[in-house]
């Protein structure tokens, strides 16, 4: 280990930005981003399957508090959003002396509530449509072996539903990872405030956001890999034959 | 119609030989970074006001020019100059080595300390890396203050770094921030002034190592515009000499 910061030390001699220092804002904001963007996704799903089967629903009084929910979050910038959640809650009366603001005081579960209602949110549609266009032919099939509504939902609709939301999935993923980029106007230190912090700093934009931009592209580049494999695997047998 | 045009020709030719006259100054743009009470704000009716553009004004009268003020976020305030969306900041800059590579500064014009700003209610007395330990503070990114407190106190504390000082002041009424570091005369006007008791500073006023805090505010401008610098800096010494730069300092930091 030592012998290692020896040899990146020797590296980095004649470099006045990327000192061991700043290379470390770095790897935090790492560990910020990807911590935010992986949390608010879990969160985000475990959210959007109950609403998006909700979404469907014939009741309207579980369907339209869903559409209305979708159609606020996916209608206003998320950066608006982010200001109305970490600002805002400030001015709701004597929020200081609740439990809630042991949450709220510092940027991170802000920024995570904020992040996981946006991605809930498309996530929720995503779902919604390839629920909806699930063959009738399964459905049919399915009433005929005498299945239960839960059952048919957890046996046939929603395992085809997830293979066929998959690829757009993927996009979302890749559209928060990019979009966590605002974190930073809260004073979060993620990847794009660690450039910001480095590019105030030096002065140099180019060194900073160049060397950031190319981190974003590693993610986002294991992200798509994943989602390949991910594709290759269940959607397997939709595949021409003989391949 | 030719009448007209005849006209606007000479009035053309009369703007380039003045032009001409006035010699190698010409008008110009001055970037701020506004609000930063009471250095630049604005008036409730939206008009620039404060230390900096008073002052800036005089200087460019007395030069004889036309300036016009181009607002502009901190943390881009260098790279627009050097892109020319304006010609010279004037936006409460103090002077260091590290600028100095950027930009060509003229002669100090006001040199105001730092000074740590806590809620009235707060127990640190003297703030140093014991009493800070674990304590959020609150600065303005790229600001010196930002410099000094992550390498005297990055380690201990938890630093908070703002895009604007209007942001900082926010989280401070929330109560998400121990304590701020800031400009005095800034932190002075936005919370001791404007918050009725709400605020108190800490410990000493701070102005020194020269590494963090430099020389004074100075106005940048271009390494080329050497020219402009000293036309300015002529302009500062003739202000000071009159006493107009007195009033315009009684006026924002007079008790």
């Amino acid at each position: 280990m030592e012998a290692l910061m020896n040899w990146l030390e020797a590296q980095l001699a004649d470099n006045s930005i990327f000192t061991l220092q700043t290379l470390s804002y770095y790897g935090d904001g790492l560990v910020t981003t990807v911590q935010l963007v992986f949390l608010s996704l879990i969160i985000g799903v475990v959210l959007a399957v109950p609403l998006a089967i909700g979404r469907g629903s014939k009741k309207a009084w579980v369907r339209l508090p869903i559409f209305f929910y979708c159609y606020v979050f996916r209608g206003t910038p998320l950066l608006v959003q982010l200001y109305l959640i970490y600002y805002g809650v400030v001015f709701v009366e004597g929020i200081q002396d609740t439990w809630l603001w042991v949450l709220l005081e510092k940027p991170f579960v802000p920024a995570l509530i904020a992040f996981t209602l946006n991605t809930g949110a498309y996530t929720t549609e995503i779902f919604r449509g390839a629920i909806k266009s699930t063959p009738k032919g399964e459905i049919e099939a399915a009433r005929a072996y005498g299945m239960s509504w839960g059952l048919m939902m957890r046996r046939i609709v929603l395992p085809s539903a997830f293979r066929r939301a998959l690829p757009a999935y993927g996009n979302e993923v890749i559209f928060m990872l990019h979009a966590s980029a605002i974190a930073s106007v809260v004073t979060l230190m993620d990847l794009t405030g660690a450039a910001r912090f480095v590019y105030a700093r030096f002065y140099a934009p180019f060194d900073a956001f160049l060397f950031v931009a190319a981190i974003y592209l590693c993610l986002t580049f294991s992200i798509i890999f994943f989602f390949r494999r991910l594709e290759n695997r269940l959607l397997a047998h939709l595949k021409p034959a003989g391949n | 119609m030719k009448i007209q045009k005849i006209l606007s020709l000479g009035v053309l030719s009369a703007a380039v030989i003045a032009g001409t006259a006035s010699a190698d100054v010409r008008d110009i743009r001055i970037g701020v970074d506004v609000p930063y009470e009471p250095m630049e704000f604005r008036t409730p009716d939206g008009e620039l006001t404060g230390f900096d553009i008073d002052l800036g004004n005089a200087l460019c009268a007395e030069i004889g020019i036309q300036c016009e003020w181009v607002v502009q976020g901190w943390d881009g305030i260098i790279p627009g100059l050097k892109a020319r969306k304006y010609d010279a900041i004037m936006s409460s800059m103090t002077i260091n080595e590290q600028r100095r590579e950027q930009v060509l500064f003229s002669d100090p014009y006001i040199t105001p300390p730092s000074a740590w700003f806590a809620p009235a209610d707060s127990e640190i007395v003297t703030p140093d890396a014991e009493s800070l330990e674990g304590k959020s503070i609150g600065v303005q990114r790229g600001t010196l203050q930002d410099n000094y407190v992550t390498d005297l106190y990055g380690d201990v504390a938890d630093v908070n770094r703002y895009a604007t000082a209007d942001d900082m002041v926010l989280d401070m009424d929330a109560g998400r921030l121990d304590i701020a570091f800031l400009d005095f005369p800034i932190g002075k006007s936005t919370l001791i002034d404007s918050e009725a008791g709400d605020y108190k500073t800490v410990g000493e006023k701070i102005s020194e190592p020269v590494k963090y805090f430099g020389e004074g505010f100075g106005i940048a401008f271009r390494q080329r515009d050497g020219e402009l610098a000293e036309a300015f800096n002529e302009a500062l010494s003739t202000l000071k000499a009159n006493g107009t730069y007195d009033e315009i300092e009684a006026k924002y930091f007079g008790e």
